[in-house]
């Protein structure tokens, strides 16, 4: 028994954070449960007995069968720490389900038994290093929950490592184990705001949520860590799970009241109110007033607020209330309704749901009764409503009562005055009063109504009213004296103390209105005195002073013998009160200069109570919050600022070039697709100077995706630039995806000069010779003045300025020359995807097979063909490039031939220079940059000369789509974790023996090879063009003609695609 | 010292009786006395439902669902949005219940380890991590009876053996390798009606609350688009995840790739009055003479607007007033049952025939000398319409990409009578007369009659 009480005893400690006001109130259920243990003591101990045996018993079953009963006894919250020992030797075994109920084991008693709980720490920092992603994150996942001081460095270590980990799943998890350490040691912020700004930048949506999470908790004020990560985020919110974007949310809803102004009115909160006093609900004349003014709505503001928007359409509850507060705190007046028909759809989901939604309701419909009028039905009580339910309700339809609908909402009332819960019952009739106030027109029918309600069977309803029509009658005391004498006549019949002493009340302070009745009221008073409440005599004792002050001939001895009841009184202060009416109203020798005063003092005019919601204030409180529900602060609430005066500079948000990428921005070539995952260590490299000239350069963000067209929306911050030299850099802009696609050049001085040297090249006009389709590509590059590349590679820059001056000798470059030019550069110049480089990589085979784009009939004599030359595209990474032959088979030259309308209308084209003139019977062959998006879907676009348009489309093949990589078999293994498809087919026969396996693999598909160390085992690697995502094939030959193809990306869609692709390509026909 | 930590800290599980029958901690221990303010609470309610969601105590927050008679009871530390951890408790009920088929204290005692470990792996540090039950049932396998046999015999575990993929593909919600000899889509479109009704039969509010159930059982990574022939109906829907919201707002079209198996793709609500055909009519007669210890009770119902399809499965059901000792009715079909104690009278209707309006008449005595009943009683209506979905909602097609196979595909309506309610005759209070009076040349359109519920 003893041990049994100290265990519950620490168990208690182990609360940490109670406080000594719930040990106190712990007595009853500790001593309760000891009670209950006892009967069970015995027992449990020889059964904790036989589980330590079982546990370090050799077989698997029986240790399982153990922990799971050790689980039971921690749910059931009885103690099992003396398990500990024999529970901790099972950490590292093979049975999956015994290691996690050993997890869990641990995690609850780590903190108890520190030393012991050391000695499973090594098997951890095994896990974390296992090839199996999943393995990883979980045993990060417990040795961050292990609350034992003394490994912090080792969970500080182990979370650098996963926050760089190639899976996004472990940096998820990563970043969940930041907040676990923080709350665990303090000191380590510093550290650990690093790993949270690294997160920051990451990609995926696994992470977003969670590290924001994360920054939410350690660093909630470094809000300049958002400024380059702010568009991302906005980008990604769609796409991030629930969970994550109630977080990204209610950060970002903070986040913009610091950097955007107000885009209600221009001096912010106070005219807030201001409105709202003289316009009321009148939305038209708010809009009319801010539109009168300049404002001009940042438009990463803008962004937010539409990337937030079709999140309303979520199923998660607390999504949608979170978007709902982010436009509530960040919309334009005009905009906020938008979020009501989402609110009021909440409203049939779960009680608590309701309640919680009610509450923002209640605090938004005061301000903006607007907002919910034409939803006044759906805040009509149910009588399966639960109270607080009810009156939530009540507080909404009294808010949104106005002339109109008045009628309406009193007939609503009338109806739930006969609720069988009285509680509420009262709640209407308070309501009621409220709507009586707050409009004048109904003031009387409620009045009216209420008096009817006195003769009511229920003593609370009548009680109720009696207290609400006291407070309606001190509003508007003009002529009611028929009201109080009804009242009076009523007296006798109602019993409820607060009814009676409100009656009294109202007596004594209209004495002079029902001069006869008042004194008769009081005799009875007289006659009752000892058997009345307490707060009753207190009413009686002034009733009897006003009218001795007012009519003391009839009632000086009333009031006398009053007075001399309450003396004796067992009530202090009724004795207290009455001492002092006494020496206030009688007069003698000693007080004669108070008792002058006394008629001013008891019958002076007072102010009317006035009847307004509870949830007047709620608003200084972000909405959807806890302390907006509970209304008080909890404790880490952060404060919503106030708009900015002015706004911050604007271009912090810019996001700059962050890693070495080729981007030549080419013309207005629209959306820049998402450049991957940036990298420190290549950015410094790339030397002090570039990156000073970088940092103002990035070129803001502008509208949708949308317009491709917008050098002209360039923000004027970026003015001052240099990069604005070059008009055809500003063209870039961000679309969904991309935050970071703005590419900024930044040339060294060499290049500088260079460009100059160029510049007669400009002019050159094409000729229709062969060898003209690489002059076409050359070109391209060349005219314009803003390519940029970065490079920490000196040398290939060296190589390439060469080239760029000896323009001539570029004209003798062979086609592969220049290919595995491109491959080179490229590979060097290319963002990293993941942690570990992925090497593009040369095609391993070009197909020569050519499709039709426009034949010669149907073009009128211009015939297209295309294929697909598997070079990276040159324009933009994200690109597959297509070339294109075009040759004139009429007899006269055709002109001004160029790319015009296409489809769809997002479609990311980077079109050949117009080629002006294209003599008979010659072609010429030109490049164009098409973004798939990774989607086999056809671009479709008009090739248009000067007098036709033509409409064409190309149709890719899903190999096309690609682009090679190199890795090693090792990293190849390791990114196994991806979607699997699959299948087994049979071999043609020929391609079991005449060719390599490669052969049939690389012409479906752009895939590198991966050496392999089995023979019958052959790797392919690549990645998607436009999103980068890793694609790895795997074709193992097996006995008897059969081979296994294993598609791995998390592309799923395109997988399976390209394994049917694969599927034909091998399999026997 | 500890700081406090955001999101859900503690769980606890409290039956209708007020016992803490499970406990669950994701960060330090925090004391199961903390839940005496909880039953504080709960005993001051006068009704279950009444406790209040959220409850401050001096160091920590309650927030409580209430679910199947059961609290769920989350500690929380500081600030953090109650939507959230309501929302999430909701979907650990909706994942018990899914792993049990019922949620109730035994079923959860019962599967104790399976519940902490599902637990375990919804919320990382109070942080959900994985909600979705296509992912946890590849972590950890749902117990059947088959299973618990096979597991005692052989040793084997719940736990899947298979580390699961889907978690960490950009489908989230759909496992991989998903396998079915016989690929099938089916959709269920189910509608309930709300409504309430005046006694002349005009309709007060009615509503129509739509989902739209699917189990799809396809191979491999389908997606699939689905497309209405009347989407303008559906302007206030809420998706499941996997629902692209782009391409809703742009085309109209729903294009996902599913979870295997149940979900709800997605809630609708038609709200506008006119859209809303009511397809069924209730004539009532109920009266109590002062004085007397007879009532009279007379109802016929009929279908009204329901192109073609039959009403089924009709429920009448009406809380007669305290004063009714019992009645004496004559059904023209079906069963019909009086409970003297909760005065709570039921008649089971069944099909209607048009042709032969099926009616319920007869008397009723009271209580001798009792004064005449305050309200007289609503009526409430059940029924169900096969075949047809009342707001007219009709799915144009579906169709699948990225798999190659061809999809069994099929689609049912339903619609089902929701809050449906028929009022009795106003004996409304006496000043609704004083502000009809004063209104009426405001408001002519209103009706009288619009007084009880």
């Amino acid at each position: 028994m003893l041990s049994m009480s100290t265990n519950n005893l620490s168990y208690s400690d182990q609360g940490g954070t109670d406080s000594a006001v719930e040990v106190g109130q712990e007595t009853t259920p500790t001593s309760s449960n000891a009670g209950a243990g006892f009967g069970l003591f015995s027992v449990d101990f020889k059964k904790n007995e036989d589980l330590k045996e079982m546990l370090e018993s050799n077989k698997e079953s029986l240790k399982l069968e153990a922990m799971k009963r050790v689980v039971g006894l921690i749910a059931k919250g009885k103690n099992a720490s003396e398990l500990f020992p024999a529970v901790v030797k099972n950490v590292a075994s093979k049975n999956i389900e015994l290691k996690k109920l050993v997890y869990v084991y641990l995690v609850r008693y780590a903190e108890e038994q520190q030393d012991l709980a050391l000695l499973s720490i090594s098997t951890f920092q095994r896990a974390l290093k296992d090839p199996n992603q999943l393995i990883r994150a979980s045993a990060l996942r417990v040795l961050s929950s292990i609350r034992v001081p003394i490994i912090v460095p080792i969970m500080m270590l182990a979370i650098k490592e996963a926050a760089s980990d190639m899976s996004p799943y472990v940096r998820k998890t990563s970043a969940h184990a930041i907040q676990k350490l923080y709350s665990l040691d303090q000191d380590q912020k510093e550290l650990l705001i690093e790993v949270i700004e690294k997160l920051l930048k990451d990609k995926s949506t696994l992470v977003a949520g969670s590290v924001v999470m994360a920054f939410e908790e350690v660093c909630p004020d470094r809000i300049d860590l958002i400024h380059k990560n702010y568009r991302k985020l906005c980008n990604l919110l769609v796409d991030v799970e629930e969970w994550g974007q109630v977080v990204i949310i209610s950060m970002l809803t903070r986040y913009a009241r610091t950097q955007f102004t107000s885009p209600w009115k221009e001096d912010g909160v106070f005219d807030e109110h201001n409105e709202r006093a003289f316009y009321e609900s009148d939305e038209e004349k708010t809009r009319d007033e801010t539109e009168a003014k300049p404002y001009m709505m940042d438009p990463d503001h803008r962004l937010l607020l539409r990337n937030t928007k079709p999140l309303l359409q979520s199923r998660n509850t607390a999504v949608v209330m979170s978007v709902a507060q982010l436009y509530w705190h960040l919309a334009p007046k005009n905009e906020v309704s938008i979020v009501t028909k989402s609110l009021v759809r909440l409203l049939r989901s779960h009680r608590e749901v309701q309640y919680i939604v009610l509450q923002n309701i209640a605090t938004m419909s005061i301000q903006r009764k607007g907002m919910f009028e034409p939803y006044m039905k759906s805040f009509y009580v149910r009588s399966t409503d639960a109270t607080h339910i009810k009156s939530l309700k009540l507080e909404i339809l009294t808010s949104l009562a106005n002339e109109a609908n008045i009628s309406t909402i009193l007939r609503e009332f009338q109806t739930y005055v006969k609720s069988q819960d009285k509680q509420f019952a009262a709640g209407t009739i308070q309501a009621i009063g409220r709507c009586a106030t707050n409009i004048s027109e109904v003031t009387d029918t409620c009045l009216n109504g209420l008096v009817l309600l006195l003769s009511n069977r229920d003593e609370t309803v009548v009680a109720e009213s009696v207290v609400v029509i006291r407070k309606l009658l001190q509003i508007q005391p003009t002529q009611h004296s028929d009201i109080i004498k009804h009242m009076a006549k009523l007296f006798d019949n109602i019993t409820v103390p607060m009814a009676r002493a409100s009656i009294l009340w109202l007596m004594g302070e209209y004495c002079e209105r029902v001069p006869k009745i008042a004194p008769d009221v009081l005799r009875k008073m007289a006659k009752s005195f000892t058997s009345e409440e307490d707060i009753v005599k207190l009413q009686i004792v002034n009733l009897a002073a006003k009218l001795y002050l007012t009519n003391s001939k009839q009632t000086k001895l009333l009031t006398q013998y009053i007075l001399n009841l309450g003396k004796y009184d067992q009530n202090y202060d009724i004795r207290d009160r009455t001492r002092f009416i006494r020496q206030l109203i009688v007069p003698n020798d000693k007080n004669g200069a108070l008792s002058k005063y006394a008629h001013r003092i008891l019958l002076a005019p007072k102010p009317a109570p006035v009847l307004e919601s509870a949830y007047k204030d709620r608003d200084r409180y972000q909405l959807g919050t806890l302390s907006h529900t509970i209304n008080t602060k909890a404790s880490g609430y952060l404060e919503l600022s106030d708009w900015p005066a002015v706004a911050p500079d604007q271009s912090v948000r810019n996001v700059e070039v962050i890693e070495p990428e080729w981007a030549p921005s080419l013309g207005k070539t629209g959306k820049s697709k998402p450049a991957k995952s940036s990298d420190d260590k290549f950015y410094s490299d790339s030397g002090e100077e570039e990156e000073e000239e970088e940092k103002g350069s990035g070129s803001s963000s502008s509208e949708d995706g949308s317009s491709s067209s917008s050098s002209s929306e360039e923000s004027g911050s970026d003015a001052e630039s240099h990069v604005q030299k070059n008009s055809s850099q500003s063209s870039e802009e961000s679309d969904k995806s991309s935050s970071q696609s703005e590419k900024s050049s930044s040339e060294s001085d060499s290049e500088k000069k260079e460009r100059k040297t160029k510049t007669p090249l400009q002019k050159k006009t094409v000729k229709p010779t062969a060898k003209d389709g690489y002059h076409t590509i050359m070109e391209h590059i060349f005219n314009e003045e803003s390519w940029t590349y970065v490079t920490k590679n000196q040398h290939t820059k060296t190589i390439f300025v060469n080239v760029i001056n000896q323009h001539s000798v570029l004209q003798t470059f062979s086609y592969s020359h220049w290919s595995t030019l491109c491959v080179s550069l490229f590979t060097q110049l290319c963002p990293l995807s993941l942690a570990f480089p992925l090497q593009l990589s040369g095609p391993a085979f070009v197909p020569e097979k050519s499709h039709d784009l426009l034949h010669r009939m149907t073009g009128k004599g211009l015939s297209a063909q295309y294929q697909f030359p598997r070079q990276p595209c040159l324009y933009q990474p994200t690109m597959v490039s297509v070339q294109i032959s075009l040759t004139n088979t009429t007899d006269h030259p055709l002109e001004q031939i160029h790319i015009g309308d296409r489809s769809p209308t997002g479609l990311n084209i980077h079109c050949f220079n117009t080629i002006e003139c294209l003599e008979p019977e010659a072609s010429v062959t030109v490049f164009i940059g098409i973004d798939f998006n990774d989607s086999t879907q056809a671009a479709n676009f008009q090739l248009c000369t000067k007098e036709d348009h033509f409409s064409v489309s190309i149709q890719p093949a899903i190999g096309e789509l690609l682009l090679p990589i190199t890795m090693t078999e090792l990293d190849f293994r390791k990114l196994l974790g991806m979607n699997e498809s699959s299948a087994t087919i049979t071999m043609a026969a020929e391609n079991m023996t005449s060719q390599p396996i490669s052969r049939p693999v690389a012409t479906v598909a752009n895939l590198g090879m991966v050496p392999s160390s089995q023979d019958n085992v052959h790797r392919f690697a690549g990645k998607t063009a436009s999103s980068g995502a890793v694609v790895l094939v795997t074709v193992e030959l097996r006995e008897s003609s059969t081979a296994l193809i294993t598609i791995n990306t998390e592309k799923s869609v395109m997988g399976s695609m390209l394994l049917r692709d694969l599927k034909l390509a091998l399999a026997q026909t | 010292m500890q700081l406090p930590a955001k999101m859900i800290h503690s769980l606890f599980l409290v039956n209708s009786s007020g016992d803490i029958f499970l406990e669950k901690h994701w960060k330090s221990v925090v004391s199961r006395s903390v839940c005496d303010y909880f039953f504080e609470a709960q005993e001051r309610a006068s009704e279950p439902e009444n406790v209040p969601p959220v409850i401050p105590t001096p160091h920590h927050y309650l927030i409580s669902v209430l679910r199947h008679r059961i609290y769920f009871v989350a500690v929380i530390q500081s600030e953090v949005p109650p939507l959230f951890v309501i929302e999430f408790l909701h979907r650990v009920v909706d994942t018990f219940q899914d792993y049990f088929g019922v949620c109730t204290e035994a079923a959860i005692k019962d599967n104790v380890v399976v519940v902490y470990e599902l637990l375990e792996e919804m919320l990382d540090n109070g942080f959900p991590l994985a909600t979705e039950s296509n992912i946890l049932k590849e972590l950890i396998k749902p117990p059947t009876i088959l299973r618990t046999v096979v597991n005692t015999i052989t040793g084997s575990t719940n736990v899947g053996e298979q580390l699961p993929t889907g978690q960490l593909s950009v489908v989230p919600w759909r496992r991989t390798g998903v396998k079915y000899t016989n690929n099938e889509a089916y959709f269920d479109v189910v509608e309930e009606i709300d409504a309430i009704i005046d006694k002349s039969g005009s309709t007060i509010t009615a509503e129509i609350q739509g989902v739209i159930d699917a189990c799809v059982k396809l191979t491999g990574m389908p997606d699939l688009t689905l497309s209405f022939m009347n989407p303008r109906l559906l302007d206030d829907v809420s998706f499941h995840p996997c629902v692209r919201f782009k391409r809703w707002e742009a085309e109209r079209i729903l294009s996902f790739i599913p979870p295997d198996g149940n979900f709800r793709l997605l809630s609708y609500h038609v709200s506008c009055q006119n859209l809303v055909a009511i397809p069924v009519y209730v004539k009532h007669n109920i009266t109590f003479r002062e004085g007397s210890s007879q009532g009279r009770f007379e109802l016929t119902l009929g279908p009204k607007q329901t192109m073609g399809k039959g009403l089924e499965a009709v429920l009448i059901s009406s809380q007669l007033p305290r004063g009714v000792l019992n009645t004496n009715l004559n059904p023209s079909q079906g069963t019909y049952n009086f409970d003297p104690v909760t005065k709570l009278l039921s008649w089971d209707v069944g099909k209607i025939n048009p042709q032969k309006l099926p009616s319920l008449k007869g008397s009723m005595s009271l209580q001798a000398g009792a004064s005449k009943p305050d309200e007289n009683p609503t009526i409430n209506i059940q029924f169900k319409i096969q075949q047809s979905a009342l707001s007219g909602l009709k799915v144009n097609r579906l169709d699948m990409y990225g798999e190659k196979y061809k999809p069994f595909k099929g689609i049912k309506y339903m619609t089902k009578a929701g809050k449906f309610q028929v009022l009795p005759a106003g004996t409304g209070l006496g000043f609704k007369k004083i502000i009809q009076y004063k209104y009426r040349t405001k408001h002519t359109s209103l009706q009288e009659g619009l007084n009880t519920t």
